[in-house]
């Protein structure tokens, strides 16, 4: 079953005691799926309540699908995971964390022939081992390559189509990367296949000032910015409901800010303002 | 050059080495034409007015975003796994010394949740830290709290079963639940422990007051940790060894002349940390 | 006392022991869990590190722990190194 078109929250355990007393309408809960590889303990029963109530999405954060092979070691424990929560769907990032060891950040690789192959045959794995389709997440960045020859987009599009993954497209991602780099964020997401996108992920950034200008870096711990909001409306209108996931990882706040949040994605969900296709859209 | 040479030239400059081959900030290559995007697609032709060029700084300043993420949330990672250490030496210390554990102690998996291993020994042997020797133990019991929270469920031993064994202590064998610890200290490490949580008052110690713990997640998911003494903790010890109880009773004696082990088994069936029973041979 | 009379003690002492915990055992039955937030401050201490896929704007990765003394909460205890945790520390 995919996840449903409505908003979903990123799970955190301090909002545990809030969703059980309360039961918000919430089309999805979405968990990490490296913070439940634990034998056992309360992470478990948090998670099996959460089941109960919720479709569920397990989000990967420690695969390395863009690193130089996959650990097999933690495709097998992902999996037992997978066998024993069933989640509604299973979602990792275009962005690698190891490379013998493990490095706790989403980082960035060059988009060439030999990163696409790999990054391909690695979805390939995970999609096997699995027994289900996966969805990949496009990365905010920071810095460019100049190896790279492939458009981050095409090379994302190439990727689901040759695998037959799913797209996660997070807007504040490509916010963030397409202000970075200069570039035009409609026009990424106007070539961004829509078709195969099965979630979206809305987060909050923050603005670092250099001597050269603003970076804006991807830190999930604020609101989701207005321009976020803009570009989430677009999409909606252009493309139909999408299930819609609020990320707020850093200074977690109360669960009523972050429902208000998840209650505005709702909003723009179930009344998308129709606007004009960009010239090469794909939905 | 080939990927896995990348990410090993990214990762020294993580750690501090030359940036990798090819890094950019900002250098954009001109469209070939209006329907393909190109913005992505780097090359150092200058020759587009959208181009913004880039210095080396500005570079460097963007490649330190990543570097800033890895120190900077792996520090975090062991801040939440070590919170008492952390509020004992102090958020700026802590921030400061966590690079250099950093750099010799590495995780090998994207389990956090298993690292740390290393950072009670590192404690020990970090000069500066000199004067506060208990804390490496103060560490060695964090970390067994956090081994206890996510330590494989086990259903307990219905009471029958803890009749079944008293009919003849000499061949029954009791399993622990895999959360229990039990640490011995030559410090009173679980008083500074104690001292050392939200809302407590931290208070000069004794310094020659050696003190055990015993650790482990109970029924209703919680993770106490409770001052023992020697006998319990022989006793304990020995159950954890496989020795049958009458065995383990007579340790706790050694260990502590005229020590009753009613008590501390009464903790461990009320806590659910008696989980198996064997009768006769291992 | 002779071996075999102390392990009969032991063996009568151990059974009773063992039928107080069945007592113990029996009478907590089957416990509400806390879900680990009953506690604030001390469960999610034992969970440890949670993972993001955020990255931080914080720019602290400098910093040099050999010219600090720790500097945080007043525990002091008497060691053969000296007393207390908040002296300077002569390197």
């Amino acid at each position: 079953m995919p996840l449903p078109a409505a908003p979903g929250i990123g799970f955190k355990p301090e909002h545990f005691a809030a969703i059980r007393a309360m039961r918000p309408d919430l089309g999805f809960i979405e968990v990490h799926a490296e913070n439940y590889m634990g034998a056992g303990g309360p992470p478990h029963r948090m998670l099996e309540s959460l089941r109960a109530d919720f479709p569920l999405s397990i989000h990967g954060v420690g695969l390395s699908i863009g690193g130089a092979s996959l650990d097999k070691a933690h495709l097998a424990r992902l999996k037992v995971l997978m066998d024993r929560y069933q989640p509604d769907s299973f979602s990792e990032h275009l962005a690698w964390s190891s490379h013998g060891i493990f490095l706790n950040d989403l980082l960035p690789l060059p988009y060439t022939p030999e990163t696409l192959r790999l990054v391909c045959d690695h979805v390939d794995q995970v999609q096997e081992a699995l027994g289900r389709r996966m969805l990949l997440e496009n990365p905010s960045t920071y810095v460019l390559f100049a190896q790279s020859v492939i458009p981050e987009v095409e090379f994302l599009n190439e990727i689901s189509q040759i695998t037959g993954c799913g797209l996660l497209l997070d807007v504040n991602n490509v916010f963030v990367s397409c202000h970075n780099h200069a570039t035009d964020p409609r026009r990424y997401l106007a070539d961004f296949n829509m078709k195969n996108v099965g979630e979206i992920h809305l987060g909050g950034h923050d603005a670092e000032e250099l001597p050269e200008g603003t970076i804006l870096i991807d830190a999930h711990g604020s609101p989701v910015a207005d321009p976020v909001w803009t570009l989430y409306a677009e999409v909606i209108a252009r493309c139909g409901a999408l299930p819609t996931l609020i990320e707020w990882d850093n200074d977690v706040p109360e669960f009523q800010t972050l429902m208000a949040e998840a209650e505005r994605a709702r909003a723009v969900l179930n009344a998308p303002q129709r606007v004009p296709e960009p010239a090469h859209a794909t939905c | 050059m080939p990927h896995a040479e990348f990410l090993t030239q990214f990762q020294a400059a993580l750690m501090g080495g030359a940036l990798p081959d090819g890094v950019r900030a900002c250098t954009l290559r001109p469209p070939q034409s209006p329907e393909t995007v190109t913005e992505y697609t780097l090359s150092p032709a200058q020759t587009d007015p959208r181009v913004i060029p880039c210095t080396a700084e500005e570079v460097t300043r963007r490649f330190d975003v990543y570097r800033n993420n890895v120190a900077h949330s792996l520090s975090r990672a062991l801040a939440a796994r070590f919170p008492v250490v952390e509020r004992v030496v102090g958020a700026e210390f802590f921030a400061a010394m966590a690079p250099i554990f950093l750099k010799q102690s590495l995780p090998q998996s994207p389990l956090l949740l298993e690292w740390g291993k290393d950072f009670p020994a590192f404690l020990d042997g970090f000069p500066p830290l000199a004067a506060l020797p208990w804390l490496g133990d103060v560490a060695r019991l964090e970390l067994a709290r956090g081994a206890a929270y996510h330590a494989a469920d086990m259903p307990c031993l219905p009471p029958e079963a803890l009749m079944q064994a008293a009919s003849d202590a000499g061949a029954a064998r009791l399993v622990l639940h895999p959360s229990v610890t039990v640490l011995a200290s030559r410090w009173a490490v679980v008083t500074a422990w104690a001292m050392n949580q939200p809302g407590a008052t931290p208070a000069p110690l004794p310094g020659n007051k050696p003190e055990a713990a015993l650790i482990l997640r109970d029924r209703r998911d919680e993770v106490p940790v409770q001052e023992i003494g020697p006998g319990d903790l022989a006793f304990v010890a020995g159950l954890h060894r496989g020795e049958t109880l009458l065995q383990a009773a007579a340790e706790g004696q050694a260990a502590e002349p005229g020590h009753e082990p009613a008590g501390i088994l009464t903790t461990l069936a009320r806590r659910g940390a008696l989980v198996g029973l064997h009768m006769g041979e291992r | 006392m002779s071996v075999m009379s102390k392990a009969l003690i032991l063996n009568a002492s151990l059974a009773c022991a063992l039928t107080l915990a069945a007592g113990a055992a029996s009478a907590e039955g089957e416990m509400e869990k806390c879900y680990g937030v009953a506690l604030a401050g001390q469960n999610d201490c034992a969970a440890g590190p949670g993972t993001t896929c955020a990255g931080t704007s914080t720019k602290d990765y400098q910093g040099n722990a050999w010219k600090l003394v720790p500097a945080g909460t007043c525990v002091t205890m008497e060691t053969p190194n000296g007393k207390g945790s908040l002296e300077p520390i002569a390197m």
